[in-house]
């Protein structure tokens, strides 16, 4: 699959998607990686200040380790995961094979508002994608 | 693969190091760590058990500047050296653009050298990629130990044993000093770069 670039029109409206859907409801970051680790997109909310490459590596291995314990229970995968903080929480979704995406939020978004939207923001990448 | 952004002109540039366990891949990550301070904007991700040897990866990104405008991310990764560690090595080497091959000059670790470049001929063949088509470079690591009485495998036999078909470019190295540490990475980085460069013709 070639998916190494990417035109700067369909960038436009992933990021489009995220900042309406995501980051509008009060999600601190939104970031998009592929599964080797690297950044396609990130969006804040300006006020959060993450280092974005180091968490797109941590979470491509993160998301690598997951898939890998989901062939041993015998799944296809696991296509989503959450963590749970004291005052931030991070989700992680599969768009598709190569694509994750990572939500960073606080205390004020239930997670089920969050998975809602999340559904919804990935079918639309999805088209965006499709369209290469 | 590389990631290249057209809207922000960023390029993505993932180079691994790759080597047998002990051979001084982290070392070489951490002597960049620490000479290139000043222009890494992060700090170096270790994930690594408590004897301080690699678990999963160490991850350093830093900033090359710019190439025609777009500016060069440079993500060095290593992988862990421990045989029973190949699962995760795999996962390290995917859309990898460049890989360094640390191999250890220690007399006595020979034959693990040429294991671990097999293995990573097999990793690699599992991504369809080649390692006679992937940009490569030989270091051949802890030479400052012949100085302490050491033997070490003279660099034509290492040459012999690893390189005699590949024939990439290669350096003598001492991780722990330095020695050629940032030699090593500027061919690798150089070779990478215009390998996606050719790609993108």
């Amino acid at each position: 699959m070639n998916y190494g670039i990417v035109s700067q029109e369909q960038l436009e409206q992933i990021d489009k998607i995220l900042a309406e859907k995501l980051i509008k409801l009060g999600v601190d970051c939104v970031i998009i990686i592929d599964m080797a680790g690297n950044i396609i997109t990130a969006k804040d909310n300006g006020e959060s200040k993450y280092d974005v490459y180091s968490f797109a590596a941590l979470a491509a291995g993160n998301f690598a380790t997951v898939d890998a314990m989901a062939k041993l229970v015998g799944e296809q995968e696991f296509s989503l995961l959450f963590h749970k903080g004291q005052e931030s929480n991070i989700h992680f979704s599969k768009i598709d094979d190569e694509l994750l995406l990572i939500s960073m939020f606080g205390r004020d978004i239930s997670l089920g508002f969050l998975r809602l939207n999340v559904v919804d923001v990935i079918e639309k990448i999805r088209k965006v994608w499709e369209r290469k | 693969m590389s990631f290249i952004n057209l809207k922000d002109k960023i390029v993505q540039v993932k180079i691994v190091y790759y080597g047998p366990g002990r051979c001084g891949k982290t070392t070489n990550l951490e002597y960049i760590n620490r000479t290139y301070r000043k222009q890494i904007a992060s700090e170096m991700v270790s994930l690594k058990t408590h004897g301080d040897r690699t678990l999963f990866f160490d991850f350093l990104p830093f900033d090359m500047g710019q190439i025609k405008g777009y500016d060069i991310k440079i993500q060095l990764y290593t992988v862990p050296g421990q045989v029973k560690y190949n699962a995760t090595r795999k996962l390290v080497l995917r859309g990898v653009d460049g890989i360094v091959f640390v191999a250890d000059a220690m007399e006595k670790q020979r034959e693990k050298n040429i294991r671990s470049l097999n293995q990573l001929h097999e990793n690699l063949q599992s991504y369809k990629e080649s390692i006679f088509r992937i940009p490569l470079v030989m270091q051949y690591n802890k030479v400052d130990l012949k100085e302490h009485g050491i033997p070490i495998l003279p660099t034509e036999v290492l040459e012999k044993d690893l390189n005699s078909r590949l024939k990439v470019p290669y350096f003598e190295a001492s991780a722990i000093t330095g020695y050629n540490v940032a030699a090593t990475l500027k061919k690798i980085i150089s070779a990478s770069v215009i390998s996606i460069q050719k790609k993108l013709l």
